[in-house]
């Protein structure tokens, strides 16, 4: 009972300290004139969390991104970022913000290491530690031998690694990474991922969107899946998975003009049971169990397989599995 | 260890210091940085337009100034002193130079970056404010226009075209001149969506350099045109440059360096509100 209490008491001393509140957003909402970009969502970000927005194109993911990152005006709800309003200080928030933009907007007139000086000049800082910095950073992105192309010479995965390294030129609190993987290769992709971890050790505050769901289950400690505008779920990526799917899924091939008519007569099987043009999935606590039922019951699927349930079949059953226009 | 000095210098406790100040959301203080880049741009920049901004005064003040010249004689000033023809159109050439440059850096340039660079965006994305991005801009506009302005200077003073030492004051008075044009430019690039709507602002300059009393005085002309011209920036422009070479200071020079005060503190202001809505929209 004692543990209890203080457990309760730490609760809410972390409710009422703002100064462990990064980000909090309510009835956050975004209008492009008519159309509602960003519908009334509600989301916290605790310091030296990391924090994952999920969701199909347009879902509002990078709106949100924006209005967090105060380049973009809310239009309605409330939205505080360590407190302050991002409508009203601005550069204020921004001097916390690291901000790697969905798309690449370097200053093409630059060369790739005057990008990343020039990028912590705006911040303000100090030439000699800019110096340094600029060099640590070009290593980071495994640009040194680049550091004197114009930007626009660079390959497409590059340009991503130095819009990534720019984000960190003003060592920020939080991070906002907007897709930051998209385009790089594997090496490139775990070594953001190993220096992804490592800040977050530091205690600096992750939020990222990103279209791979192993991404997301690795990076993030808790994410919302958004569509439409709205938030469809949120929670640590086991807790989802655990809400929406099951431990295990099964998935069998009868061959494409076979699979609805099995379907039709096994979908008493398992938890839940989804029927794809080329396969059926099982949704069940245990996927053997379910292949003997169906084996038992006669049938004999082309091709079966067990696997662990992932964020992806979370986020497909959340957001529907045709394309959102 | 280095905790404490990585803190005073860190990018929060570099914008902390602004906050609650007057005008923290839309200024950070920081013009320099935006300088800066201009600068670390402009090295590896295309060097014939530099030099074509400052030849082609000099080449109008050759050939209408000392060419045409010599057919007309003299001219007489504001105060009734007859003037020789090139030491009268040399202040205006200096003044339509002045505008010619910050209307080329303000429209060019910054639509080009506004559409293609997304360079607004980034700078955007930084504790800088609208303000030091319109500021820097039009601060590297004046640079250049300075530095125009003083090679011209070079130019005339040798030639006898400058009579009075009042004529020193000219060179910050281009500069002014390029700064309310600037001001004004920027914002008006910011509403202009393709290259054919930037053809109309040439539309605009040419009619209103030959026609501003750049090379003839205005009494030629029907007073309801002398009205309206005397209203036009760039004869507010020639007038103020004109009395400063020619030492023809008055009241009313004061009022066309009033002129270019307003102009320059609504133009700041409009393209600061416009930036607004364009990128942080
Ligand atoms: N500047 C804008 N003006 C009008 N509509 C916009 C603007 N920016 C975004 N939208 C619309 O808002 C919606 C959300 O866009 P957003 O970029 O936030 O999506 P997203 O979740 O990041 O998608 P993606 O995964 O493709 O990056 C889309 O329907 C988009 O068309
Ligand atoms: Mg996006």
């Amino acid at each position: 009972m004692g543990n209890a209490f203080k457990e309760e008491s730490t609760e809410l001393a972390k409710k009422t300290a703002p100064a462990d509140l990064m980000i909090v957003a309510k009835g956050l909402t975004k209008k492009y004139d008519d159309f509602t970009a960003v519908d009334g969502i509600d989301f916290q970000v605790k310091r030296g969390e990391s924090f994952g927005l999920l969701g199909p194109n347009g879902a509002g993911k990078s709106t949100t991104m924006k209005m967090i990152g105060a380049t973009s005006l809310r239009t309605g709800g409330e939205l505080t970022i360590l407190g302050k309003d991002p409508n009203k200080q601005g550069p204020e928030i921004r001097a916390h913000l690291g901000v790697v933009p969905q798309t690449d907007n370097h200053d093409n007139d630059l060369k790739a290491w005057e990008n990343l000086y020039i990028y912590g000049r705006y911040f303000g800082l100090g030439r000699k530690f800019l110096k340094k910095k600029v060099e640590e950073l070009l290593d980071f992105a495994q640009l040194q031998d680049k550091r004197d192309v114009k930007v626009d010479q660079l390959s497409g995965g590059m340009k991503r690694r130095l819009t990534i390294a720019r984000g960190l030129v003003n060592e920020p609190e939080i991070l906002m990474l907007d897709e930051p993987t998209t385009g790089l290769d594997p090496q490139a992709r775990h070594i953001l991922w190993d220096r992804l971890f490592r800040l977050k050790e530091e205690g600096v505050t992750l939020v990222i969107t990103t279209h791979y769901m192993d991404e997301a289950e690795q990076l993030c400690d808790r994410l919302i899946v958004m569509d439409k505008g709205k938030i469809m779920a949120e929670g640590a990526p086991a807790d989802l998975i655990k809400k929406y799917s099951s431990k295990e899924v099964l998935e069998v091939r009868f061959g494409s003009s076979k699979n609805a008519e099995a379907a039709e007569k096994l979908k008493h099987l398992g938890d839940r049971i989804e029927t794809l043009p080329d396969r059926i999935l099982f949704y069940a606590e245990d996927g053997e169990k379910v292949l003997k039922q169906i084996h038992k019951l006669g049938f004999e699927p082309a091709t079966s397989l067990v696997r662990r349930s992932s964020l992806e079949d979370v986020f497909l059953r959340l957001t529907g599995r045709t394309l959102v226009e | 260890m280095s905790l404490i000095n990585a803190s005073i210098d860190s990018a929060i406790a570099i914008a902390e210091r602004r906050s609650g100040k007057f005008g923290a959301e839309f200024y950070a203080g920081r013009t320099n940085a935006i300088l800066e880049r201009a600068f670390l741009a402009f090295k590896t920049s295309s060097w014939m337009i530099v030099l074509s901004g400052f030849v082609e005064p000099v080449f109008y003040l050759l050939s209408f100034g000392f060419g045409l010249g010599a057919l007309i004689g003299g001219v007489t000033d504001g105060a009734g002193n007859s003037v020789s023809y090139a030491a009268y159109i040399a202040p205006a050439l200096l003044a339509t130079s002045a505008m010619n440059g910050a209307i080329y850096d303000s429209t060019w340039n910054v639509f080009f970056k506004m559409h293609f660079g997304k360079l607004y965006q980034t700078m955007l994305a930084t504790s800088l404010g609208t303000l030091d991005v319109a500021l820097g801009e039009i601060g590297w506009a004046l640079l250049r226009g300075l530095a125009y302005a003083m090679g011209f200077m070079v130019i005339m003073a040798p030639l006898g075209l400058i009579p009075s030492w009042w004529g020193i004051l000219a060179i910050p008075g281009a500069v002014l001149v390029a700064f309310g044009f600037a001001s004004i430019g920027m914002g008006i690039t910011s509403y202009l969506k393709n290259f054919q709507q930037m053809n109309w602002v040439n539309f605009f300059m040419l009619p209103m350099f030959l026609f501003s009393g750049t090379f003839y005085p205005l009494s030629i002309y029907p007073d309801w045109l002398r009205m309206i011209i005397e209203a036009l920036p760039l004869w507010q422009a020639i007038q103020l440059e004109r009395d400063l070479t020619l030492g023809t200071v008055g009241w009313s020079t004061l009022a066309h360096v009033a002129y270019f005060a307003v102009m320059i503190v609504g133009g700041l202001y409009f393209t600061t509100k416009r930036l607004s809505a364009l990128f942080l929209r």
